[in-house]
Formats: structure tokens, sequence, C-alpha cells
């Protein structure tokens, strides 16, 4: 397979409600990895385009983003997997320049969850998951979510508590991250309030809405080479689906579509879990996190708890994991959050993150999830 | 603000029979006649085998919680009025599962494995909706 660089990351801050339109919000995250990519827009030679369409008041948006970041008349399109958009983008720029088609391809990701209200965003985020026999009962992100929790409750006796250490940890690393919407310092009393949203999840186990930005630019081995004085490797890219609908689990204590992504992404690269130096994963909320460490390999089925309260997911440990804030504290735009998590991984393999660097990264991953695990996205990046 | 009206089951032929059954308070799943397998949610043909030669059949309507919440915040609109509730998959003696409410107790009460039959909520004079409420011995 030939190799793929990322050779330039960008991000706007992420924020509770963004002043401008969509545009000039893209333009944020555009105009930073171009910048570090040192390109003119003339050199990039197609663009995938990535958010979720249930917020966007604007159709086809793909063709609005090339006309405003100067792109035309060279090719876009636009990709979506809800809350795992801008990996399926990284994915297919990836199958477009391995395939000879492309040499530089940009993916920009953006989302501006502040386009309407605060209670319509809710409503369309429901029909991210089954409208047809499962929305007349009064579903929702949050308790799609803690139907899973319950089930890593019941079957591996982890607690709220346990959960809230995660968020604990989010906020520590939000405080430092100056592009994240929650920068509050959080007492595990206060993560403790019992302020349900959805048994057993409470209000600082979820995520919040942002309105955020970001942008990866991909070359060929030849011209990554050419360009960049560091260009970090794509090395394992894992996909997979499960059914959308909790009739067709057959389990709640994980996700299906990461552990199957993970295996993909892992056998690619070549690499086992311990290899992993740094990663970030889907945190929309703590039990995801939680599940995530289980389904990624970085414990055992059940053991994810035992990683989190011996802190080993924190920097000085032995997998740091969402080191950058992650979703719960930097905040989780949809279509922007995969391409965020890429950018801090690009960072810290480069050594460009600053207070959050992780020392001596030469293997990174993101595992970015789209809806209820209906869609698993797993990459793996590397120094070589 | 208005408050919007609860989503209506979206209905077309393949999934009539089951709300058609559901106002008639009866539970009915599909079954494959060929593979023998129970199906839910109703399909066009069967997800196992790929047969059209599916039948209804009427479900026991018992079953054992397999997961749950209780929502007690920020609902969909249309359901603020009635939280707390809760939101379940159950597993059909049957084999499959479906997901919807616990009635019929204190949410507090509800727990994973436990048993529950089927019961009907009439939601407005089109539609009736099976949810489970714990098990009479």
């Amino acid at each position: 397979m030939p190799k793929v660089a990322v050779i330039g990351v960008g991000q706007s801050a992420f924020v509770r409600a963004y002043p401008g339109s969509i545009r000039e919000l893209a333009f944020e995250a555009y105009r930073e990895a171009m910048h570090d990519a040192g390109i003119k827009a003339e050199q990039i030679d197609a663009s995938v385009v990535c958010s979720a369409p249930e917020y966007d008041k604007q159709r086809t948006p793909a063709g609005l983003m090339a006309e405003y970041l100067g792109l035309n008349p060279q090719p876009t399109f636009y990709v979506e997997s809800v809350c795992s958009s801008s990996s399926s983008g990284l994915r297919t720029a990836y199958a477009l320049i391995a395939s000879g088609l492309h040499d530089v391809v940009m993916v920009l990701g953006f989302q501006k969850m502040s386009e309407i209200s605060s209670a319509e965003s809710q409503e369309r985020m429901g029909r991210g998951a089954d409208i047809q026999w499962e929305a007349p009962f009064g579903t929702m992100m949050p308790a799609y979510y803690a139907l899973h929790a319950r089930g890593h409750f019941e079957k591996y006796g982890t607690t709220e508590e346990d959960l809230a250490l995660i968020r604990l940890k989010s906020s520590t690393y939000g405080l430092i991250n100056e592009k994240a919407v929650f920068r509050k310092e959080l007492s595990l009393e206060k993560i403790l309030e019992p302020k349900f949203i959805a048994t057993p999840l409470k209000v600082f186990d979820c995520c919040a809405n942002a309105d955020g930005s970001s942008c990866l630019i991909l070359a060929s081995e030849e011209k990554a080479k050419d360009l960049c004085r560091k260009p970090v490797w794509i090395k394992g890219l894992g996909m997979a689906t499960a059914p959308i609908n909790m009739a067709g689990r057959d389990s709640f204590s994980g996700l299906k579509c990461a552990q199957l992504a993970a295996k993909r992404a892992y056998d690619m690269a070549g690499i086992t879990p311990q290899d992993v130096d740094v990663a970030e994963v889907h945190d929309c909320f703590t039990i995801a996190e939680m599940m995530a460490y289980e389904d990624l390999g970085f414990a055992e089925p059940g053991q994810g708890p035992q990683l989190i309260r011996s802190k080993e997911t924190y920097k000085e440990g032995k997998i740091p994991v969402n080191v950058d804030g992650g979703l719960l504290s930097k905040g989780h735009p949809i279509g922007a959050t995969g391409g965020s998590q890429i950018r801090t991984i690009v960072l810290q393999l480069r050594g460009d993150a600053g207070p959050m660097q992780v020392p001596e990264a030469k293997i990174g991953l993101v595992h970015n999830i789209g809806g209820v695990g209906i869609y698993g996205n797993v990459s793996v990046f590397g120094t070589e | 603000m208005e408050i919007p009206k609860k989503p209506v089951p979206i209905v077309n032929d393949w999934a009539r029979p089951f709300w058609d059954a559901a106002k008639e308070q009866r539970l009915v799943i599909q079954k494959c006649k060929d593979c023998e397998k129970h199906i839910f949610y109703p399909r066009i043909a069967c997800p196992h085998c790929s047969s059209d030669n599916v039948e209804w059949v009427d479900a026991s309507g018992k079953g054992t919680v397999y997961s749950y919440t209780v929502v007690e915040s920020n609902s969909p609109s249309a359901f603020l009025k009635d939280i707390p509730y809760v939101v379940a998959v159950v597993r059909l003696e049957e084999g499959v599962q479906m997901l919807s409410n616990v009635v019929g107790c204190e949410p507090g009460e509800v727990r994973c494995d436990m048993p529950v039959e089927v019961t009907f909520e009439k939601l407005d004079d089109e539609f009736t909706l099976p949810k489970f409420k714990p098990a009479t011995r």
C-alpha cells in the first residue's frame, strides 16, 4: 500500500456559539492547516467536506466550502457518518491518494450546532438513531449511552465514581487546552452531584455541544517528503459498523464496531495495543471512554475501571488518553470532532503539543464513533 | 414554547400488521418459515436468510429487562411531562429484543433481568404502543 501522510493540521477554537456563519468557522481551521502545511490553495488537488447534515441550514456544504476557501475548480464532495464524519473523511482522502487519483487532499470538518436552537438540536440528534422503531419511546443520545453504562455496571461492577474519575481527568486537561470550550476545574464532589440526565449518567458525564471546525492536509509520500519537514504517516485505518437499532445489539458493555475497527487498524499497522504511546478516544459520554479502553485493548474487558483508578490514562501513565480534554471538555462539534482528534495526535507525534505533550510519542491512535456505535473508525498514526 | 407532538410510528405495508395488532392489544412479531428464526423489528424479508417467506406470529409478551435507564432530564421536549420515565431493552422469550418503556412501577424499581410482560398504552386514536410492566406471577 502506498504511504500517505498528514502534512498540515488546523482547528478553530471550540466555542458555545460561534458568531459567524459556517463559512468563517470553516476558514479558521483551514487557515491554520494551510499555514501549518505551508502550501497555497492551488496546491490542493481535491477536498472532502464533513459534517452532520441535520444541524446545517446550508444544503450541499462541500460546494460552498470549495468556493469560500478558494478551492474551485478542484473536485470536492461530502462525507457523512455523524460524529465520526471527519474520520470517514480521512479514510476517503487516504483512498483518493493511495489510488493515485490525487496527490494532496484536504479533509475539512465543521459543525455549527448553535445554527439551530438547543431543543431543536436535541430532536435532530435523536434522528441519528432508529426513528421508526425507537423514537416513539422517548429515546435520546444520553439514554442510549446510559443503556450501555448500565450494561457495563451490571456485567463488571463499574460504578458512578469510576465514570466520575474519567471526567475529572478530562477537566484537568481541558484547563490547559486553550481551544477547549469547557475550561473549569471540577472536583469529584461536583461531578458526583446527583443531577441525572439518564441514569446512571449525570450532567458531567455528558459532553457539551459546541461550534467548531477542523482541517487536515494529506499528501502522497513523494509530495509529503517534498513539502513537509515532519510528516506524520497514516499507519492503519480500521472502520466497522454495527446495528443502529438496539434490537440488534447482543452486548451493552462495549461497542462491537469499535472492537472490530481497532482490530482492523492494528492489523494494517502491524502493531498491538501495547505499542500505542498516546490516544484520542470518543468520550461523548464518560462511559464511552470507559468502553473505549476495553474495546481498543488498552485494558481487558471489565478492567477499564482499574485503568482510570490507577491513573494509567493520565499523561504520565502507561497509555495517556485524551490529554487534550477530549470531547467532554474540548467540546464535540459533530463533524469537526474526528479531525480535531487527529490534529491532537499529529501534534503529539511531532512533539508540538505544548503543555499536553506526551514525551517520546511515536505511535498515536484515534478512536472516533458515529451515532451510538453505528460507525466505528480507528486510525493509527506514526512518525515513520 | 409550543410543545411538539410525540413522534408517531412510521407505518408502511410491512409495519402495519404490528401496529394494527398493538391497537388490539396484541404483540406480534415476524417469524421466518424457512429458517424458523423470530424477527424484530419487522422486515420486508428475513434478515438471517433473506427469505421473504415470513409470517406474523403472536409473541408471548413475556421477557426480561436486558438494560435500562431512567430519563430524568433533557428528554426530547415532547416527553418532558413524562419525566422520570424508563427506556429499556427487553429480551422477549422468543429470543428477540425490542426497545420500549417499562411502566406500572416506580422507575427506581426497575432492574436488569427483571421479568416483565407486555402492556399497551394508547398514544392517540390511531396508535397504541406496546410497553412492559413487572410480570405478574
